[in-house]
């Protein structure tokens, strides 16, 4: 720093009533204005305000300040605000430090007088530390222009299909062999009835179609390297034993297939039906290729068969041989929409699933009642009987102190609906057991209302039990509800033929390794967290990487489709300018300090420190430099200083906040 | 005697720690005053002087908090953070500073409410051990 007079303007916040409620920011203006250096003190209601804004500007040329101070939220909010008012001010943006006196301060202390006192320690550190901040510029870095979409749900699928239609080349990974995820089970939509393949399948084609979109399915991403605007990433594509681009899905390989008989888990139809080791996964799949099972293929399992299916390919489509493959992409932005999947009822044995063959979770039936599913639309039980009462529950695992305490938002909707559908299709007597509806949305309570009217019954009430031991003859044979119906006051048993139960929603498989190859943060349930909840609901943590549909949360399909666009918006801003600004947080050293020992060398997980030979000191690659300030810490002779993060500035702000003076 | 009001240095990752403490500031969870963040990009900035910078300046306690393990942002600075935390509990205790004065905690951005119970806690320890005492030549000679 140069010896030239530091002017220091110190600016508390009032944040309404948020800070000064409880820090009493006169006191605090008046511990700060003896500090040396300060030269304006000042608190003002709202600081990001233009008002507040202009305070400083205005103070910066009368009083030539040279340091600005802005004590209010956490910088996470506002401090690019403050640098940006700083630097139309004509003062370098990295004059400026922000003291967190609110998310760390006011409303996290009960008592004003303590607060007062940690807000002065605060903006004391914030002070202290400013006196030895130093003039910095943005590193400007390019930006690749394509943008990577993880998962191929109706999210993966809206946020890609706006990439591509705005220009930009899109890879789109997909787990399992086709896209289309859990909406490509479901025949209706709630609250208008729509039908699902109807809204999906064209989709799902403009994906396969897009000259933009590079589809990648049954393929997971195995790394991710580089930073916002530069990831390299590598996916790896599991062979599918079929030729991709020569097998036009004509199905006659699942014809000739040894097995006369399909008698393998289907994943699609949650096991309602059987698979042979060929198959293609559902009726309107994309894309529409056949695949080999090798847990199931007699050939790829034993290495026996008479390949039946080589022979009734006349496209020779069949290849036994087919590796795995990695693709290496770059990309600029990554969107996630990994999804989610249904808890595993079985582990609730209150409701008996997996116990009596027709309780039934919500995703089976919607399978069920698809015209393209196993029994073509028609409600059947497993014993063939058409259902005449159904029991249909919600809540099952969510709001729940003992598994999900969330609520998983989408069942009451799916569940009216189911409602609606299977009263339709059977006529069945139906019954709702709820504990509230929640129908918050555009055309969602005027639905329930409608199923209501139709005579679905709703009993509003946890249902303690499913059992099929009768107390009556009518109970004979049936499953029984046992439940509180909370509305009446009353215990009741209740007999039904079929019990549909809405289980919770919780992440993906595989969300934590997702998580952690992307460094994106999670929830405790493991919902990838983002930026801020009203700020920043599609952004993470993680520059440059946005989050799409339910990986971040159950939602249903309107809210998803328009989180995924705006995914989709926030990548393409992000892609679309060319060049990122980062924060220059980079490390540099000092060579009349540095000895040459390469301690740093090892320290640095990026390589972007390189040992110069000739002239026998370490030197900074910064391009590679992501700073993190671990070799500074390491650093024995002090050599290398971390802008942002100079030891004197950290020093300073340690000091500061325990209120000694500083070096 | 007046009540003992510890002075405790919490220096926090910007990625995990920092942003938890939002979110409880956010959550308008109450813990304790005595704690106050310095933020640093990671935990592995923490250097080894700093803490005993800290002492030196008047902490009656240190905090470093990171990432758990295997979620760094920057791959694994808070192993490092680790390794040299471990060297500096022995050190400390050396300099005639009780080892419980420093302390380790991995905190997600997602645990809002552990920075209460962390903070609370460390306190709770600090006022038990009451007041850091350091030799004066300590001080003085730094």
């Amino acid at each position: 720093m140069s010896r030239e007079e530091v002017r220091i303007g110190v600016y508390v916040c009032h944040c309404g009533t948020n800070i000064a409620g409880v820090v009493n920011v006169e006191e605090v203006v008046e511990y700060i204005k003896k500090i040396p250096g300060v030269v304006v003190a000042r608190h003002y209601v709202y600081m990001c305000s233009e008002a507040g804004q202009n305070l400083i500007k205005q103070d910066i040329k009368e009083h030539k300040l040279n340091r600005v101070v802005v004590a209010s939220c956490s910088p996470n909010l506002h401090e690019n605000t403050f640098r940006r008012a700083v630097a139309e001010a004509g003062l370098n943006p990295y004059y400026f430090q922000m003291a967190n006196i609110r998310e760390h301060c006011s409303w996290v202390t009960e008592d004003p007088k303590e607060a007062t006192e940690k807000a002065k320690m605060i903006v004391r550190a914030a002070v202290e530390r400013v006196k030895y901040h130093e003039p910095l510029e943005k590193k400007k870095v390019e930006v690749k222009d394509k943008i990577l979409v993880v998962g191929g749900g109706i999210a993966g699928i809206s946020a890609a299909l706006v990439c591509a239609n705005a220009g930009k080349t899109v890879y789109l990974v997909e787990k399992s062999p086709s896209i289309g995820g859990m909406m490509s089970r479901l025949d209706k939509t709630f609250p208008t009835l729509d039908c699902a393949a109807c809204i999906l399948t064209p989709k799902m084609n403009e994906v396969a179609s897009h000259p933009n979109i590079k589809l990648i399915t049954y393929a997971e991403v195995e790394s991710v390297e580089g930073f916002v605007g530069n990831f390299k990433v590598r996916i790896r594509k599991k062979p599918r034993y079929v030729i991709e681009d020569l097998c036009v899905g004509c199905e006659k390989c699942v014809e000739a297939c040894v097995f006369k008989e399909p008698k393998f888990y289907d994943e699609w139809s949650f096991g309602l039906k059987k698979r042979k080791p060929v198959y293609i996964p559902f009726p309107y799949a994309v894309p529409r290729k056949a695949i080999i099972d090798p847990e199931s293929c007699l050939y790829l399992k034993y290495g026996r068969c008479k390949q039946t299916c080589v022979e009734a390919c006349d496209r020779n489509a069949i290849d036994f041989n087919q590796k795995e493959e990695i693709i290496e992409v770059e990309v600029g932005a990554i969107i996630l929409a990994t999804g989610y999947k249904f808890i595993d009822v079985s582990k609730l044995p209150q409701y008996g699933y997996g116990k009596y063959p027709n309780v039934y979770i919500a995703p089976e039936v919607e399978v069920m009642l698809n015209a393209s599913g196993p029994t073509r639309g028609e409600i059947i039980l497993r014993d063939g009987r058409k259902p005449k009462s159904v029991a249909i529950i919600h809540c099952v695992g969510s709001r729940d102190e003992n598994n999900k305490k969330y609520c998983s938002r989408l069942c009451c909707m799916a569940a009216i609906k189911l409602a609606h559908l299977i009263k339709e299709r059977t006529e069945a007597e139906v019954y709702n057991f709820y504990i509230d509806i929640r129908a918050a949305g555009k055309g969602y309570e005027e639905f329930y209302k409608r199923v209501a009217s139709e005579g679905v019954r709703f009993i509003r009430g946890k249902v303690a039990e499913i059992t099929d031991v009768a107390l009556t003859p009518e109970e004979e044979g049936k499953l029984i509800v046992r439940v509180e119906d909370t509305l009446a006051g009353v215990i009741r048993r209740i007999p039904v033929d079929m019990v549909v139960l809405m289980p919770a929603l919780e992440p993906a498989t595989g969300v934590e390794e997702v998580s952690k190859m992307f460094g994106v943060s999670v929830t405790e349930d493991f919902w990838f967290l983002e930026r801020h909840p009203k700020l920043a609901p599609i952004a993470t943590f993680a520059d440059g990487i946005f989050l799409a549909g339910c990986c971040q949360g159950p939602k249903d399909i309107p809210d998803t489709v328009m989180q995924a666009e705006g995914a989709a918006g926030d990548a393409l801003a992000l892609v679309s300018r060319g060049y990122i600004e980062l924060e220059p947080n980079i490390v540099s050293i000092d060579p009349e300090k540095c000895s040459g020992c390469r301690v740093c060398v090892g320290m640095c997980p990026f390589g972007a420190l390189k040992y110069n030979e000739e002239k026998g000191v370490t030197e900074v690659i910064e391009a590679l430099c992501k700073g993190c300030g671990t070799c500074a810490a390491a650093c024995p002779s002090g050599a290398i200083q971390q802008n942002l993060f100079k030891d004197k500035q950290v020093y300073a702000e340690i000091a500061g906040i325990l209120a000694v003076g500083g070096e | 005697m007046a009540e003992f009001k510890p002075n405790i240095v919490a220096i926090v990752c910007n990625w995990c720690t920092y942003i938890a403490a939002d979110t409880a500031g956010t959550a308008r969870i109450k813990y304790t005053p005595y704690v106050k963040i310095v933020r640093v990009m990671c935990s592995g900035r923490v250097d080894p002087q700093m803490v005993l910078w800290a002492f030196r300046n008047g902490a009656d306690g240190v905090l470093i908090c990171g990432c758990h393990p295997g979620d760094c942002h920057y791959k694994e600075g808070n192993y490092k953070a680790y390794r040299r935390y471990m060297l500096l509990k022995r050190l400390v205790k050396q300099l005639g500073i009780e080892e419980e004065r420093l302390r380790l905690e991995w905190i997600a951005a997602s645990e809002a409410p552990r920075v209460k119970e962390v903070f609370d806690e460390f306190v709770e320890q600090i006022k038990k051990l009451g007041p850091l005492k350091l030799r004066e030549e300590v001080i003085e000679n730094p």
